[in-house]
């Protein structure tokens, strides 16, 4: 168990990303250095994407364009240049020589680490492990693109492919890698968030692979200034994706701020809501539930009272649990139409709509209308309170109320308490 | 585009003849069969990105990055580049959308097709370089790259920027013109508003304009499949978009919602936060507010009366003098809906709105007691419209007023109560756009009815003196 609070997967992949960046360095100052005017454009070119971060729904940290200028430094085949006159009046290139995978390895890193700079220096995350993971990802496709490259020149056809093949095995490994981690972080399935890993970023990663590519053979024909060129189409991609991450952050923020309205009412304890909606988070994902149901389970339970509205007096100190299964039916259902009522949230109306209903009856309730009836059983139970014997004695509780509460949620509500207290959640 | 005006019509007729006379100078037989099958390329890519454009506003805009594959046109066709870019244009007629009536298709083909040709003529004028174009057979054998390819990017690049340029302004230009001429005439509606505001949409149609150098030099390595690499971050840039404009209007829906929610709780006030909402709106425009602020004015307005589910019914119910505890909870309103709504990072400036709707011009109101030109803008401007509201809505105690009384009594109030300028604005706006008229509402029976309005200036609450 000791192994497991210190974050091993991170610990591992840090300490492997810090000796790799110091191969490279030693690599490098032993070799000679290639094409330092291309390492310069595309070491800025890394640190640019680097400083554009953008935070995707579920708190992903993405950096699309500096993985897509890394992956393209790491597989450029030839780089137009100027053609000049030589001493003898004939047209001639100065000849191109691509960047050994450790040059690529240490242009990468040092881009990244500019580019990470204004971050840590606004105080934000130095995000690290997101920057780790890009760089394993790319120290692989240039060792594997290294030896196949001289195969390639004069070959479009063949060359497209082998780069578009190792663009998407470097994406995929840096994906596998985040996932690694992430379900660690959240203590989640493996499984499960490396499917909402893809879920979540397949899209992005589509335009990394594709920008990369056309970064690749752009340069080949407009030199340098096609790094310049394309840099407009990215940022307004970029933007694009940075608004849609945005808008879903305000929404979850507006409705966590609205479903407030039923504590300042005095309908329910101050801070029931969030703590139900935490609570039921973390079951969810304990049984496996995949991000999309998360989140409508994340916005049910934080409206999961909202039916309250339409009773003319708060029920004394909110206890749901006291109110007669009809009443408590009217509130649901009351909750579910005004949540019904915004045209979007139908399935969340609907997991607030059964929250009444108990597990082992004539209808089965949805999982997420479930894991709220007990959270929110638990919570009226407790209280905001992490004292351990009032925990243990409301999991009995719900334990022994089988046909009320379902039971493998019971369980995964055991196992989150127990893990954190409550108010760790 | 319902019913177009003379003027509209006009408009239309000049930029279609324009763009057939353009159109007229095709030399049908000069370009060879390279011209044709790079024209149906871009034509190709142009219809594909037109066909599914992300839908702004009230579905009077829409923008795809089509322009993209016209710019690419100048580039590659050489000198017959700006014909070459007014056909790709016009292409716009022919597509794939349901809904899009004959006439807007014929604008938007003929806008595009102007827009095209003077890029190219742009472009020919300042000595562009064209960019040798390869074609299949060359592509499939593999045939070797010109060394002297890079100095053409080099010479088309500042060309190019300033056709791009010239596009983009041309297109915006006209689209807008079309606007303003059919805006005249059909009732304003405040509540839409672009998902993707102007600046934006500029910046975002030159960003995209320089795919058109991207393509035309993958051009010169994959010949014709360059159009269908392209595509793939195109397309994933629209979804983006697109996810932002729906998730966008969900979210709107959901505080709408929600702020009715609210308001069950009183039958009185139904449909009183998104009618300020509303009126907000208006006086936003009306007084040219930045569309940033003009938005964030309306959801000041959506929320203003959210922390009243912080006041004991009981208190609302009562009928009669309240005692000055009673009194002093309807005032804490306003600090309790900022404290719901305080965490909603949107909001910013719509926060002091909440805040301080209740403040008068003279200093006597509430929670501060600001004075004048201390009070919040979005707050004077929320006082303004909830005040009318309250009027013209029907009470237990009273009729609703009629539009022009209460109008009448805002100007009475205004200075002391409300901002005269404020008022002046609202009264133009409510002139021109009207006013929702509502039905007088029935209580069906099991609704919490309220005898006193805290909103209502024509019967202020009556508190009990202290003896």
């Amino acid at each position: 168990m000791a192994w497991q609070t210190v974050d091993t997967g991170r610990l591992l992949l840090l300490s492997f990303t810090a000796s790799l960046v110091v191969v490279a360095a030693a690599g490098t100052a032993l070799a000679h250095f290639q094409a330092v005017n291309v390492a310069i454009a595309f070491g800025l070119y890394i640190g640019f994407g680097e400083l554009l971060r953008l935070v995707l729904p579920g708190g992903r940290e993405a950096a699309p364009i500096a993985m897509s200028a890394a992956l393209s430094y790491a597989m450029v085949l030839t780089i137009a240049r100027s053609p000049h006159y030589d001493a003898f009046g004939e047209l001639t290139q100065e000849p191109f020589h691509r960047a050994p995978p450790l040059q690529v390895v240490l242009v990468a890193a040092i881009g990244m680490v500019i580019g990470s700079l204004p971050h840590i220096a606004a105080g934000r995350r130095a995000g690290l492990t997101g920057m780790s993971a890009r760089l394993v990802a790319v120290a692989c496709v240039a060792f594997i693109f290294d030896p196949l490259a001289r195969h390639l020149n004069h070959r479009p056809g063949v060359a497209l492919g082998v780069i578009a093949l190792l663009a998407v095995l470097g994406w995929l490994i840096k994906t596998v890698i985040l996932a690694i981690i992430r379900a660690e972080d959240l203590r989640a399935r493996y499984s499960v968030t490396l499917s909402d890993e893809l879920r979540v970023q397949w899209r992005l990663g589509l335009a990394v692979v594709v920008s990369a590519i056309i970064t690749i053979f752009g340069a080949e024909v407009m030199g340098l200034a096609e790094l310049a060129v394309f840099a407009g189409p990215l940022l307004v991609i970029q933007f694009a994706f940075r608004r849609y991450a945005g808008i879903r952050a305000t929404y979850l923020q507006t409705v966590r701020a609205l479903a407030q309205v039923t504590e300042v009412g005095g309908y329910v304890d101050s801070g029931h809501s969030r703590r139900v909606s935490r609570l039921s988070l973390a079951i969810g994902r304990e049984l496996g539930m995949p991000e999309p149901e998360l989140l409508n389970l994340e916005y049910a339970a934080l409206m999961h009272d909202i039916g309250q509205l339409s009773l003319a007096e708060p029920i004394p100190g909110g206890a749901t649990l006291l109110v007669s299964p009809a009443d408590a039916r009217r509130i649901a259902e009351f909750g579910a139409e005004v949540i019904g009522q915004t045209g979007v949230l139908e399935t969340v109306a609907e997991l607030v709509r059964f929250q009444w209903l108990p597990a082992s009856g004539s209808m089965t309730p949805p999982l997420g209308s479930k894991v709220i009836r007990a959270a929110n059983a638990f919570d009226e139970l407790v209280g905001g309170s992490a004292d351990r014997d009032r925990t243990a004695a409301a999991i009995v509780r719900l334990k022994q109320e089988a046909s009320e509460y379902d039971p493998e949620v019971v369980a995964a509500l055991a196992t989150v308490t127990d893990r954190l207290p409550i108010t760790r959640l | 585009m319902s019913r177009l005006s003379w003027a509209t019509w006009l408009y239309i007729a000049v930029i279609v003849s324009a763009a057939a006379a353009i159109l007229a100078q095709i030399p049908f037989d000069s370009p060879g069969p390279q011209f044709w099958v790079t024209f149906a390329v871009l034509a190709l890519l142009f219809l594909v990105c037109d066909s599914s454009p992300i839908v702004l506003g009230d579905r009077q805009w829409a923008w795809s990055p089509s322009s993209a594959a016209t710019l690419a046109a100048v580039l590659l066709l050489g000198k017959n580049g700006a014909i070459g870019a007014a056909l790709v244009g016009a292409v716009a007629v022919i597509s794939v959308r349901r809904k899009l009536r004959l006439v807007e298709r014929l604008f938007n083909g003929a806008m595009y097709t102007v827009a095209g040709y003077a890029a190219g003529t742009t472009f020919l004028a300042l000595d562009g370089h064209f960019i040798p174009i390869k074609n299949l057979s060359d592509v499939l054998h593999g045939v070797q790259l010109d060394p002297t390819v890079s100095r053409c990017f080099e010479r088309a690049v500042w060309p190019f920027a300033v056709a791009a340029i010239v596009h983009v302004l041309v297109n915006h230009g006209l689209v807008w013109g079309m606007l303003l001429l059919d805006r005249r005439g059909r009732t304003s509606t405040p509540q839409a508003r672009p998902a993707w505001g102007l600046p934006l949409l500029l910046a975002s149609d030159v960003g995209f304009a320089a795919l058109g150098l991207v393509i035309s030099a993958l051009w010169v390595v994959f010949g014709p499949f360059a159009g269908a690499i392209v595509l793939v971050p195109l397309f994933v840039a629209r979804w983006a978009m697109g996810q932002f404009a729906e998730h966008q209007r969900a979210h709107d829906a959901t505080l709408r919602a929600l702020c009715q929610a609210v308001e069950t709780k009183d039958f009185y006030t139904r449909g009183h936060s998104e009618r300020v909402s509303r009126g907000a709106g208006m006086i936003a425009r009306e007084i040219g507010m930045r569309a940033d602020r003009a938005e964030a004015v309306r959801f000041a307005g959506m929320l203003h009366d959210v922390g009243k589910l912080g006041v004991p019914t009981k208190v609302l119910q009562k009928e009669g003098r309240l005692t000055e505890e009673e009194y002093a909870a309807i005032q804490l309103h306003p600090m309790r809906g900022l404290e719901i709504v305080r965490d909603i990072g949107f909001l910013n400036e719509a926060l002091t709105g909440i805040m301080h709707h209740h403040e008068r011009m003279d200093g006597r109101g509430y929670p501060m007691g600001f004075a004048g030109s201390e009070i919040p803008e979005f707050a004077r401007i929320i006082a303004v419209v909830d005040a009318f509201d309250s009027m013209t809505s029907s009470r237990a105690y009273r009729e609703a007023t009629s539009i022009p009384d209460a109008i009448a009594e805002l100007r009475k109030s205004a200075g002391a109560q409300f901002d005269p300028k404020v008022v002046d604005a609202f009264a133009a706006a409510v002139d021109r756009d009207g006013w929702p008229r509502q039905e007088p509402a029935q209580p069906r029976g099991h609704e919490i009815l309220t005898s006193q309005d805290h909103d209502d200036p024509m019967a202020p609450l009556q508190v009990v003196e202290r003896t």
